[in-house]
């Protein structure tokens, strides 16, 4: 199955679905040395964003989560990509500065998609391509 | 977003990945904002200096970008007095991640002033109708309302990339019609130069992201408009106002506040300082030569007994030597690139005194200290008055 979506951070990626229903704050959310998320009353919390698709409706919080992001990336703890119903600028600028696909423009179904499902993230297509097990 | 054949081949990266990167950014702002294409910009200020608040995180970004700004830049205020931290009290390793930040900004073209006033160091960087990309709050306030040049307010990643591209994004403030008042302020009272601030910060509470327009009984002066701007911009988010009487007026049935001098007196009652008090500072927006020469003048022939910093712009310090020297002959210290809302050095204090509704509305939550105001001679009286 394929989903059209928007590009706002270009590249291409594959990896498991892993889905958030609230909107992330990666500043005091996510750890930035491990990529766990660290915050007791996220719905995440106790998982790690490492290697996911990181599915979930958008950013929220401090400016400063661009910056977690990027560091995310350079520990090699971030998600291989992210999927918004519509991004926000921290989110937004966080996947372009570290080079993470994000695309948008999705409806809520998305949220749907059970944890662990293989998506194909093809940003530069505007594409996200569901593997049915 | 329309873009040009030359912003076309940036974007996908025939120029090289900084430019890549900061077109995406420029692109992806306004695709989310709705921007139809991208407008030249006069003059940058970005975000993002002080390492209190960008961390590691941030400094790893600045430290891996390539690339040179197009147009001129300059930087939001540092964590310290980027010579003087050891007076500070700044520990070396803060200094030391702090003068990275600075060295990889200078290393990308932008100029090291640190400042939240870059309008009083330079005129060139805005003049009326000129669009900008600048980041901090109260510079962003007073070029669109007190200069009226048009600008949002940038995140510290949006101004570097409008800076390498000499670009941003048309919408919001850059649009006539995001500029029109929404709400009328009646201020019935006779005001004194230290009532702008407090009455910014009670206007902010109540406008949050509005656009104001006043109706005064005097025209404020320009450090007054400063200090009312700054105070709006910090506690509510207002980026724009209108002061003059020939300004626009708010639309018929807009929401109409009248603040009245009972007003000004309540809050400034709640804020009164008290024997707490444990450092003064003035200088929230960094200060100008004028309020410079108002503090040298308030101390001449006195003594601090506590802690008094002014803050202001390096290059305002260094036009006026003989002001810093009057000023710290009595033991007050003048700092630049800094102030008091971003330095660790504040974290050593239980209360702080300040003249400015902009840092009343911070100390608290970001210095995690109670804070008390008073007018410059106030806060002068208090930093120099026997314990």
């Amino acid at each position: 199955m394929e989903i059209r979506c928007h590009r706002i951070s270009g590249g291409k990626a594959t990896g498991p679905a892993l889905v958030s229903k609230d909107p992330i704050s990666f500043l005091g959310t996510v750890d930035p040395e491990t990529g766990e998320v660290v915050d007791p009353g996220h719905q995440l919390f106790g998982k790690a964003v490492a290697g996911k698709v990181l599915i979930f409706p958008g950013g929220k919080g401090s400016t400063v989560g661009s910056y977690v992001i990027y560091q995310l990336k350079k520990r090699g703890v971030a998600p291989v990509a992210m999927i918004n119903m519509r991004s926000e600028p921290i989110v937004a600028v966080g996947a372009i500065i570290s080079g993470i696909p994000l695309v948008d423009g999705v409806d809520a179904g998305i949220l749907a998609t059970r944890d662990g499902t293989i998506l194909v993230v093809d940003a530069d297509r505007e594409v996200i391509r569901v593997d049915e097990p | 977003m329309h873009l040009s054949r030359e912003e076309e081949r940036a974007y996908q990266g025939e120029e090289g990945e900084s430019l890549r990167r900061a077109m995406e950014i420029l692109v992806a702002l306004g695709d989310i904002y709705g921007a139809d294409r991208l407008i030249p910009v006069r003059s940058v200020q970005v975000a993002g200096v002080s390492f209190k608040t960008i961390g590691e995180a941030g400094l790893e970004w600045i430290s891996d970008l390539e690339g040179r700004v197009v147009v001129p830049a300059v930087l939001n205020p540092a964590g310290m007095d980027l010579t003087r931290w050891r007076e500070m009290g700044i520990d070396e390793r803060f200094a030391k991640k702090q003068l990275e930040i600075v060295e990889a900004y200078r290393r990308l073209g932008v100029s090291p002033d640190c400042t939240c006033t870059p309008y009083q160091i330079s005129l060139d960087l805005a003049r009326r109708g000129d669009h900008l990309a600048w980041s901090e709050s109260s510079a962003v306030s007073f070029a669109n309302s007190v200069i009226g040049a048009k600008t949002n307010r940038e995140g510290g990643p949006s101004a570097l990339a409008a800076a390498l591209v000499g670009k941003t994004p048309r919408y919001g403030y850059h649009l006539e019609e995001n500029r029109v008042p929404t709400i009328k302020i009646v201020v019935d009272a006779d005001l004194k130069p230290e009532d702008y601030g407090i009455l910014g910060y009670i206007v902010g509470r109540e406008v949050e992201d509005g656009v104001p327009r006043f109706i005064f009984r005097k025209r404020p002066d320009i450090d007054e408009l400063k200090a009312l701007g700054a105070a709006m911009a910090a506690s509510g988010s207002v980026a724009l106002y209108y002061f003059d009487e020939d300004a626009p007026a708010a639309p018929k049935g807009s929401e109409e506040i009248l603040v009245g001098g009972k007003d000004l007196q309540e809050v400034r009652q709640e804020c009164a300082p008290d024997d707490e008090v444990d450092v003064v500072a003035i200088g929230c927006p960094h200060s100008s030569e004028r309020e410079l020469a108002e503090v040298a003048r308030l101390l001449e022939g006195k003594k601090v007994e506590r802690e008094l910093w002014i803050c202001t712009a390096r290059a305002i310090a260094e036009r006026r030597t003989d002001l810093v020297a009057k000023i710290e002959r009595s033991g007050a210290q003048v700092f630049c690139d800094t102030c008091m809302v971003v330095s660790p050095a504040s974290d050593r204090y239980r209360k702080m005194m300040v003249n400015s509704g902009k840092a009343l509305a911070y100390v608290p939550t970001l210095c995690k200290m109670k804070a008390a105001y008073g007018s410059v001679e106030e806060c002068v009286r208090a930093a120099t008055r026997r314990v």
